[in-house]
Order: structure tokens, then C-alpha cells, then sequence
């Protein structure tokens, strides 16, 4: 991989064979837009494109949605609940299905499509704040502990400590603490939003702080740093210009996953109680909500389901692609 | 060789003073220092103004650790290092950073050295935006000339080094020792990364470079031959020491230190004849440990022509002839003529003039008791 000779320039070495001054590799002069690479590099990359295409339109489904469906996803319509959704008709002419809720209703007659909707605006800020959190918590503990030896000790036991701690009984007191203080001050809907995003972001942060140490490192004995060292590059300019960049991969890695975990956990504390408030739809909700009627009514549980899923999956896929694409090694081949 | 140490004496560039580096060794549940490795112990040298010093001796021997030592790479242990008269041995980084310009380094392996994740301007840029306050504009010139300077192409600027081979990344790595002009740049083991083939041109440039900037360079290398190309003057180091030091061509033709002649030995001969007719000197046994230096002589346990005092007292490097040193027992008139077992203070140094020409015979050194 390290040998320039690999582009199919010139047929052969030529006449005057200078090693020194070689045609230009097929690597197009990039001097312009570094970016433009990244983009080119990622566009190669199948899952990832249909990874965000999907995201995108997610997305977009969730914050144009309330006016593309200006139906409260709140509203009870009980004359209507227990609707099947409309593709029913195609197997099963008797189903009672109506157009005005396309996927159906629940138990009190709300809107499936409006609660998706609404549920996903939830999951996808709480999945993407707490997921930003704790990457800002796990690349500082991690970065620091890695390249400070003497604080090395110091955070990494107190990461040991974190990753000890009962993570779902840890949760519960929070919210019970915190969440009475936190309505008071912020109001109910932003209150527990903070509540919620915080109190995963502090607690899925570890796993990130270990990886990036370990990168760390490694890296810190790398010539290239020990050259820097010899330019007199101080730390607070060797960490976001050496270290930070080379360190990416991994982090874009435990990102994505952490999203995926952030949404299952505010699932989960949802399911619990403890989450949201019960007119609050989120998509874990949602599916925790229909798991008893589950065998009667499969829609209820496929759509925020699915939503979940998918979401998660394509960002998987975009970080994978990401990664590859901020490589200049992997980039251009 | 007498043009070095005949010169009017002027202030070295880079005077060294019984440097030492040693990396503590820790064990136990406690991690107490249970000891250290000496990997350098007690080196002592100057280098002068526009002088190539070539520092040889095998894997392991401490040469790098001494290259990285002197430009305070690491916090060393105890000695003194003047840069240009300015003692920087126990100066703290930060301080340090402004002296920084006046010293480089050039890394041995231009893979590693090279930051996988910037562009090749953005590497040789980096010491411009660390110590000058050019505008952007002038900096992308300064690359430019750089990247002239060491024979790539300008338009090689915004590339990755992944993109280029291994004699064309050590350019980029010259390129960015030369950005600020410095006085004395270490090239650690610049070519023994690379192809035969390329060794050569690197070398080439580092002299073209020397002559056009004025550099000061101490050249590390495990590679005789090459160091004899470019050095004026030659160390040979072992196990943290200096051996032998001596102008290029006193070292080449005559060697002292029966290190440096195991070790010239080893050289290829390029004429056949030569060749059948020279002798190897074959050293048995390993290096020892740099955690656990033998007695006496650190040379005593491989030596050929080791003596009784060898493993008892420690030669210290001393001056057998102008601008010649030399760390054995064998050289020191003291001990090898008068035959005298006890310790003699280390006084006379008139007689070694005239035993330069002439080395001692193994057969009379081995008849010592």
C-alpha cells in the first residue's frame, strides 16, 4: 500500500528512469477541496449513499410531517380507535380501515401515521443529543487519559468506576431526583428532554473513552508526533491537529452505535415509566405501548419498529462510510 | 582529516557533555524502579559549524536515543548540551520551543513520520505555523520553495504522503526540517528505510542542501560506507558509549578501537582481490544488556583482545592523537607500556602521537598478564 506505483499512468519505467520524479499518481490534484475527495470517496460507497438517503428522509419525515399530516398525534378519536391500516383491504376486504388514519389507531383512537411522526421528532433529537454527549464526554476522557500520562490513572479508574455502576437502577434514581427540579424549571416536555439526554449521554460515554485512550496511545509513539514534538508543536495543538484526526475512525464507529443505543435506551426508559410522559409519543414508546395486543394488531409494533431499526441501520452504514471516506490511505482506490 | 581539528576553533554548534539517558526500568505491584536502561551513559561531542558528524554502531547501540536526546525529545537524566552556547540539557519545553527553529530532525522512517491525515503542504507548513507569523499566501510560497528546495513537484502539494514512495516522503520529511532554516538538523537514519537505489539521491540532497543552507548535521546511521561518504568526522558508539571518534579518513584507514575494526570489518569490499585478502573479525557473543552494563569495559565481554584490566576499570575516551579519541586500554600508554597492573592515573598522553601510526599488535597486548 505505500508505493506510488500503483496508478496506471505510464505504461512502463521509460527511457530515463527517475524514480524521484514520477508521473503524478492518478490521484487527482486535490489541492482545491479536500472535501470534494471525502464526498467522491463516499459516494462509492453503496450502503452509506442508501444510508443517507434513508436519514434524510426520516429526517424530513418527521419535521415536515405535522404539516404534510396536520393531524394531532394527541387527539383521541374513539369513535375511530382500533383501526387497521388501509393496505389491509388489499388481503382482507373486511377490515375496518378508514382514510382518514392511513395506518391505523390505537386503543384510544389516535392517529398511528401522526404518532410516528411525532415519536420520531423525540427519538432522533434525544438519539443524536445524547449520542453527541457522550462522544464529547468519551473522546475528552480518552484523548486526555491517552495523551496525559498523569491523568491517565485518574480518569481511566473513573471510567472503571462508571462502567461498574448498575446502569438501569442508576437511571431510575436520577429521574427520580432529578425530574421534579428539572419540569419546575424548564417545563415538562423540555425538562425531561434535558433530563433523559443527559442521563444517557453520562452513561454510555465509557466505552468511547476506553477505545479512544487505547488509539491514543499507540499514536502518541508515532514518529509523525515525535516530529511534531521537535517542531515544538505545544499539546493543545498536537491533540486537535495529529491526534484528534487519526483518532476519528473509532470515534465515528462508537457514534454510531451510540445512537443506536441512545434511541433503545430512551425505549427502554419509556417503557419503564420513566421516560417521557405518557401523551409524549416516542417511537420506543410506541412499541412498547402495543407489545400486549401485539398478536392483534402486528402494525402497531412493525412501524416504530421498522423506524427504529432502520434509522439506526443506515446510520451504521454512514459511519462506515464516513470512515473509509476520511481516510485518505482508503481514499482514491 | 587535520582540517577539523586544526581549524581556529570556533563555538560548536552543538557541544554535548557527558550526556546520559536512562529509562527506568519498573516491576513489581508497587511499579518501584528496580533499575534503569543505560541507553545512553556519559556521550560527549561537538559539532562544528558547517560539519557532517556521523555517529555508527549497531541496532540497539543508542545512537537514535542520542540524536533524540540532544534535541530534547526526551527529558534527559544528567549532562549538558549547548546549543550555539545557549545550555538547553535541563531547559523546560515550553522555553525550548523558541530554540526549536534552530534545530531539526530528520526521521528514519518516512512512513511513520509523516502525519497519514494531512496533505503534504499542510506537513511542511506545520513548523511555519508554529513559529512564523507569515501570511497564508506567503507560507503556500515558502512550501513551494521547500518542495523545489528537495526536488518535488510543486503540484505534489496537496496530496496525501500514502500517495508517494519512500524516497519521495523522506523529501517531504527534509522539506519540512529545512522550513525554518535551521542550523543543526539530526538526521536519524534517514536512508535505512529506503532502497539501495534511492539511499544514494537522498544522501546526494542532504549534501546539496548542507552546501546551499550552511547545515550542521549529525548524521546517524548503521551504514559505514554511507557515513564515510558524508561525514567529516566519525563516532562509533557502543552500548551508550563512544568508542572511538576521529576524522573520516584516520578512522577508515586506521582504526584504534578494536569495536571500530570488527565493525570496518564487516564492510563490503567492493574489489574482489581486497576482498579475499582482508580479514573479518567475527565478534562473538550479543550485546550486552543496557540494563545491566558488564564491568570495567562495556566492550570487555566480545572484545578479541581483551586484557585483565578491562574487566575491572572503565576506559575513559581520551585524545591518542589531534582530533583522534579513543575509549580503550589498549591506547592509553599508562596501562599497555609501562606494564603496570594497578590503576595509573590517566596522565600521559604524549607517547600516543607516535603510537598512531602504528597499532599495537594483538600478540604484545595479549602477553600482558
Amino acid at each position: 500500500m505505500t508505493d506510488a506505483a500503483s496508478e496506471p499512468t505510464r505504461p512502463g519505467p521509460g527511457g530515463t528512469a527517475r524514480p524521484l520524479r514520477p508521473e503524478p499518481p492518478a490521484v487527482r490534484d486535490a489541492a482545491t477541496n479536500p472535501w470534494g475527495d471525502v464526498w467522491r470517496q463516499f459516494r462509492t460507497h453503496k450502503g452509506a449513499l442508501l444510508g443517507l438517503g434513508f436519514l434524510v428522509f426520516v429526517t424530513l419525515f418527521c419535521l415536515l410531517g405535522p404539516w404534510l399530516w396536520p393531524v394531532s398525534p394527541g387527539a383521541l378519536d374513539v369513535r375511530n380507535k382500533d383501526l387497521r391500516p388501509v393496505y389491509h383491504l388489499l388481503w382482507d376486504g373486511s377490515a375496518r380501515v378508514s382514510w382518514s388514519h392511513p395506518l391505523g389507531s390505537d386503543q384510544l383512537g389516535r392517529d398511528l401515521l401522526a404518532q410516528l411522526i411525532a415519536g420520531g421528532r423525540v427519538s432522533l433529537a434525544v438519539g443524536w443529543t445524547a449520542m453527541l454527549i457522550a462522544m464529547l464526554i468519551g473522546t475528552l476522557v480518552g484523548v486526555l487519559a491517552g495523551y496525559f500520562r498523569w491523568l491517565d490513572g485518574i480518569l481511566m479508574r473513573f471510567t472503571d468506576l462508571v462502567l461498574a455502576l448498575p446502569i438501569l437502577p442508576l437511571l431510575l434514581v436520577m429521574m427520580l431526583l432529578f425530574r421534579d427540579p428539572l419540569r419546575a424549571t424548564f417545563g415538562p416536555a423540555t425538562g425531561i428532554f434535558i433530563l433523559i439526554v443527559t442521563v444517557i449521554g453520562a452513561t454510555s460515554w465509557m466505552q468511547t473513552a476506553r477505545i479512544v485512550r487505547g488509539d491514543v496511545l499507540a499514536l502518541k509513539e508515532r514518529e509523525f508526533v515525535l516530529a511534531a514534538r521537535s517542531i515544538g508543536t505545544p499539546a493543545r495543538r498536537m491533540i486537535p491537529r495529529h491526534i484528534l484526526p487519526n483518532v476519528l475512525s473509532p470515534i465515528m464507529v462508537s457514534a454510531t452505535l451510540g445512537l443506536a443505543s441512545a434511541i433503545i435506551t430512551e425505549s427502554a426508559l419509556s417503557f419503564l415509566g420513566l421516560g417521557f410522559p405518557s401523551d409524549f409519543p416516542t417511537w420506543g414508546k410506541l412499541l412498547f405501548d402495543s407489545t400486549d395486543r401485539m398478536a392483534d394488531f402486528p402494525e402497531r409494533v412493525l412501524w416504530p419498529g421498522l423506524a427504529i431499526s432502520l434509522t439506526v441501520l443506515s446510520v451504521n452504514y454512514i459511519g462506515d462510510g464516513l470512515r473509509d471516506a476520511l481516510d485518505p490511505r482508503i481514499r482514491g482506490r | 582529516m587535520s582540517e577539523t581539528s586544526a581549524r581556529p576553533s570556533p563555538e560548536p554548534v552543538i557541544a554535548v557533555r557527558d550526556l546520559c539517558m536512562h529509562f527506568p526500568i519498573h516491576r513489581g505491584l508497587l511499579r518501584r524502579q528496580v533499575g534503569a536502561v543505560k541507553a545512553v551513559d556519559g556521550v560527549s561531542f561537538d559539532v562544528m559549524p558547517g560539519e557532517t558528524l556521523g555517529l555508527v554502531g549497531e541496532s540497539g547501540c543508542g545512537k537514535s536515543t542520542t540524536g533524540r536526546a540532544v534535541l530534547r525529545l526526551y527529558d534527559i537524566t544528567s549532562g549538558s548540551i549547548r546549543l550555539e552556547g545557549v545550555e538547553i540539557g535541563q531547559m523546560p519545553q515550553s522555553q525550548l520551543r523558541r530554540l526549536r527553529p534552530r534545530m531539526q530532525m530528520v526521521f528514519q522512517d518516512p512512513q511513520a513520520s509523516l502525519d497519514p491525515r494531512m496533505t503534504v503542504e499542510g506537513i511542511i507548513r506545520e513548523p511555519l505555523d508554529e513559529h512564523t507569523r507569515l501570511s497564508s499566501r506567503q507560507k503556500r510560497e515558502r512550501v513551494h520553495e521547500l518542495l523545489d528546495a528537495v526536488g518535488l513537484s510543486r503540484r505534489f502539494a496537496g496530496r496525501y504522503p500514502h500517495a508517494f514512495s519512500g524516497g519521495q516522503r523522506q523529501r517531504i520529511g527534509i522539506a519540512r526540517a529545512l522550513a525554518l532554516n535551521p542550523r543543526f538538523v539530526v538526521c536519524d537514519e534517514p536512508i535505512a528505510a529506503l532502497d539501495v537505489s534511492i539511499q544514494a539521491q537522498v544522501v546526494n540532497l542532504l549534501e546539496d542542501l548542507q552546501e546551499r543552507f550552511g547545515l550542521t548535521y549529525l548524521f546517524i546511521s548503521h551504514d559505514l560506507s554511507m557515513v564515510r561518504h558524508i561525514a567529516n568526522r566519525v563516532a562509533v558508539m557502543y552500548l551508550g558509549r563512544i568508542v572511538e571518534m576521529a576524522g573520516r579518513e584516520a578512522l577508515y584507514a586506521d582504526p584504534l578501537h578494536p569495536y571500530t575494526r570488527a565493525l570496518l570489518s564487516a564492510v563490503n569490499e567492493p574489489d574482489p582481490g581486497a576482498a579475499r585478502s582482508r580479514r573479518r573479525i567475527l565478534l562473538t557473543g550479543d550485546v550486552p544488556s543496557p540494563a545491566d552494563p558488564p564491568r570495567g569495559c562495556n566492550f570487555c565481554t566480545r572484545c578479541p583482545e581483551v586484557m585483565p584490566i578491562c574487566r575491572e576499570m572503565d576506559p575513559a575516551l581520551r585524545e591518542v592523537a589531534p582530533g583522534r579519541h579513543v575509549a580503550c586500554h589498549l591506547h592509553d600508554p599508562a596501562i599497555t607500556t609501562p606494564r603496570e597492573p594497578t590503576r595509573a592515573a590517566p596522565t600521559a598522553v604524549e607517547a600516543a602521537s607516535t603510537r598512531g601510526d602504528q597499532p599495537p599488535s594483538i600478540l604484545s597486548t595479549r602477553s600482558v598478564p
